[in-house]
């Protein structure tokens, strides 16, 4: 049990993020709320991808005459990161996206509980 | 020039997308002529670049001259090129079909309409072309955004529907992201050429494990494979009627098409089929998907609602053609990802063209005045609703026919048995409106009054809405007729040679 946790803290925090993501957007009533919980959701997926790629002793992959470029797993691969920086980007995108929705929504139906919400699209 | 074709097709509607804005500030028919002209142009990018492909193979585009698999690179193959041609020769119709249908539903907002269209066709033509997973990532994402966009331009409801399909759309994205980390963190590679090599070696590794079910989970929820469809009815719904008609026949079979690229060509058929059991539970899933939307396909009272549960059906059809795992199976499938494209095309086009006559597409409020004053359309959705059922020798009934042989190759008898009861269900939910339509004597008509034009007058819609309309519809005919050139020249080619009974 114990051999399962140690080392392994930033992932089971990641899943505990993912997991929080997706009891927020089953289990919140408000848009709103459900919007954050998706945010989270996808930050948890960011995060693993950061941690996936760092390592202790590792540094930046720019070539530094004191390490030299002979053992060159002691530089850390950036593309994990490169690839996060466009996946925050998409999210950005879909958030303002989503945000403007919610501002059409609140401004026909005056609400953003779901509940409410399905009674008054039935009118 | 040659050379350059993958990466061009994509580049043109982007260019388009970003001109039409300006194009518009002239006058808003300059949106819909820019945005037609260039979908066009890409369209014939991508028939010269299938005719390229099927003739000497392969094409191979490394983007900004990085070479894989360092670089991101393009790849225009057999099943790529067979994607694109039909995502494009759809969306050409339906955009013709949009100008009068935008003009009568959307009056003032052509022009970001027209731009978010090109958007998404972008996204989905980047998706098919991709060969990196994470540029597959952006590209869907890309296309999702504009598909949520395309979504909420509807009735007063239509932005809670793109509200819930876009977070459904993000998890599912994201749940694939989850599982591209996975799969990057044990093979170190994004390249689809490149795993293919590296694949083999870690394929009992868990992380590889658990990130194949992550993506393949988040793209289906983008195919609305039952149970993961709940966002598709309301959206599609809820929508205007040319977005509907965009989103409808390409959406879902942009995501199939990830499936079958995963399950078939990135990873090898036998690791989803034997070692993961995906591939079962999919069949399951499908099978349980077209029981469920034909049923409720049957139960519903509004023309767009209840073809929104006959796509539900109709993707676990695609479904199971990819899950049975074997050759014949993804042949089925991916003829009937072309015949369901050009199918649910002519008949969202149809309720499109009858809810700017009528003004409406309530069910119980059609009736046989219908056939005299709006015969072409009426003609076109008798077509397409046969195909649908399966009647030969319309297209829809070849790819079944595929499926059917599949699962009997396979021993899988209640998937024979599903399939026909989904042909009959469909049967069911068509012949309802055929027989309002045309199967009542003249002037019987008991339901509510039609706002058509006075007796005399046709109320059928113009030749820019008509035409496309006939022309899917006729292709209906065609595709069924020349099925045989399409399997062997396209199809059978694109089938690889792991897959059970592959050349």
């Amino acid at each position: 049990m114990i051999e399962t946790l140690q080392g392994l803290y930033a992932y089971w925090f990641i899943t505990a993020l993912l997991l929080l993501g997706l009891y927020g957007m089953l289990f919140k009533r408000s848009l709103m709320k459900k919007l954050i919980a998706m945010t989270i959701l996808q930050s948890s997926v960011i995060l693993f991808f950061v941690v996936s790629g760092t390592k202790w002793g590792g540094t930046v992959p720019i070539v530094d005459p004191i390490i030299g470029t002979d053992d060159p797993t002691k530089y850390i691969s950036p593309l994990p990161h490169t690839l996060m920086l466009t996946a925050i980007v998409v999210g950005v995108a879909t958030v303002g996206v989503a945000f403007s929705l919610l501002i059409i929504i609140y401004r026909r139906f005056h609400t953003l509980d779901e509940e409410l919400l399905l009674e008054r699209m039935k009118e | 020039m040659n050379d350059h074709i993958p990466v061009l097709i994509p580049v043109t509607l982007l260019v388009a997308a970003l001109i039409i804005p300006l194009a518009g500030i002239r006058g808003k028919g300059w949106a819909h002529t820019v945005a037609f002209a260039g979908v066009l142009l890409s369209l014939a990018l991508a028939v010269e670049g299938m005719w390229l492909v099927l003739a000497t193979g392969t094409m191979r585009y490394a983007l900004g001259g990085w070479t894989p698999p360092i670089g991101i690179e393009l790849v225009l193959d057999p099943l790529s090129a067979f994607m694109t041609v039909l995502i494009l020769a759809v969306g050409t119709l339906v955009l013709l079909h949009a100008r009068t249908s935008v003009a009568g539903e959307l009056p003032h907002k052509s022009v970001p309409f027209f731009s978010l269209c090109l958007l998404l066709l972008t996204g989905f033509v980047g998706i098919v072309l991709t060969g990196d997973l994470f540029n597959l990532f952006v590209f869907l994402e890309i296309g999702s955004l504009a598909g949520y966009g395309l979504a909420a331009i509807g009735d007063r409801r239509a932005p809670v529907a793109a509200f819930r399909y876009l977070l459904l759309g993000t998890v599912g994205a994201t749940f694939y992201l989850l599982g591209v980390g996975l799969v990057f963190m044990m093979t170190g590679s994004l390249n689809m050429a490149d795993l293919t090599t590296l694949l083999p070696f870690s394929t009992s590794e868990p992380p590889v494990m658990v990130g194949f079910v992550l993506m393949a989970m988040g793209i289906g929820l983008k195919m609305a494979l039952f149970p993961l469809h709940l966002w598709l009815p309301d959206t599609y719904t809820f929508a205007s009627s040319p977005s509907s008609a965009l989103l409808a026949p390409l959406g879902t079979k942009v995501a199939a098409y990830v499936l079958i690229r995963l399950m078939v060509f990135v990873f090898e058929p036998g690791f989803s089929r034997d070692q993961l059991f995906v591939s079962d539970a999919m069949v399951w899933m499908a099978l349980a998907g077209i029981v469920f939307g034909s049923v409720l396909a049957v139960a519903q009272t509004e023309l767009k609602r209840m073809l929104a549960y006959s796509s539900v059906a109709q993707i676990g059809y695609i479904a199971l053609g990819v899950g049975l795992g074997s050759a014949l199976g993804l042949v089925g499938a991916l003829l009937h990802i072309l015949n369901h494209a050009v199918m649910k095309g002519a008949l969202f086009l149809v309720a499109g063209n009858l809810r700017l006559k009528l003004g409406h597409t309530e069910l119980f409020k059609l009736d046989d005045r219908l056939r005299t004053t709006m015969p072409w359309s009426m003609a076109a959705f008798v077509v397409a609703a046969l195909s649908m059922v399966g009647i030969p020798p319309l297209a829809g009934f070849f790819s079944k026919w595929y499926l059917v042989l599949a699962s009997i190759e396979q021993d899988a008898w209640a998937a024979v048995a599903v399939i026909l009861v989904g042909s009959l269900l469909s049967a069911a939910y068509f012949f309802r409106i055929l027989e309002r339509v045309y199967l009542r004597p003249q002037g019987d008509s008991t339901g509510d009054t039609v706002a058509v034009e006075p007796a005399g007058g046709s109320a059928e819609v113009r030749w820019p809405m008509l035409a496309p309309t006939l022309i899917l519809s006729v292709s209906l005919l065609v595709l069924g007729i020349l099925n045989t050139v399409i399997v062997d020249g396209v199809l059978v080619r694109i089938v690889p040679n792991t897959l059970e009974g592959g050349q």
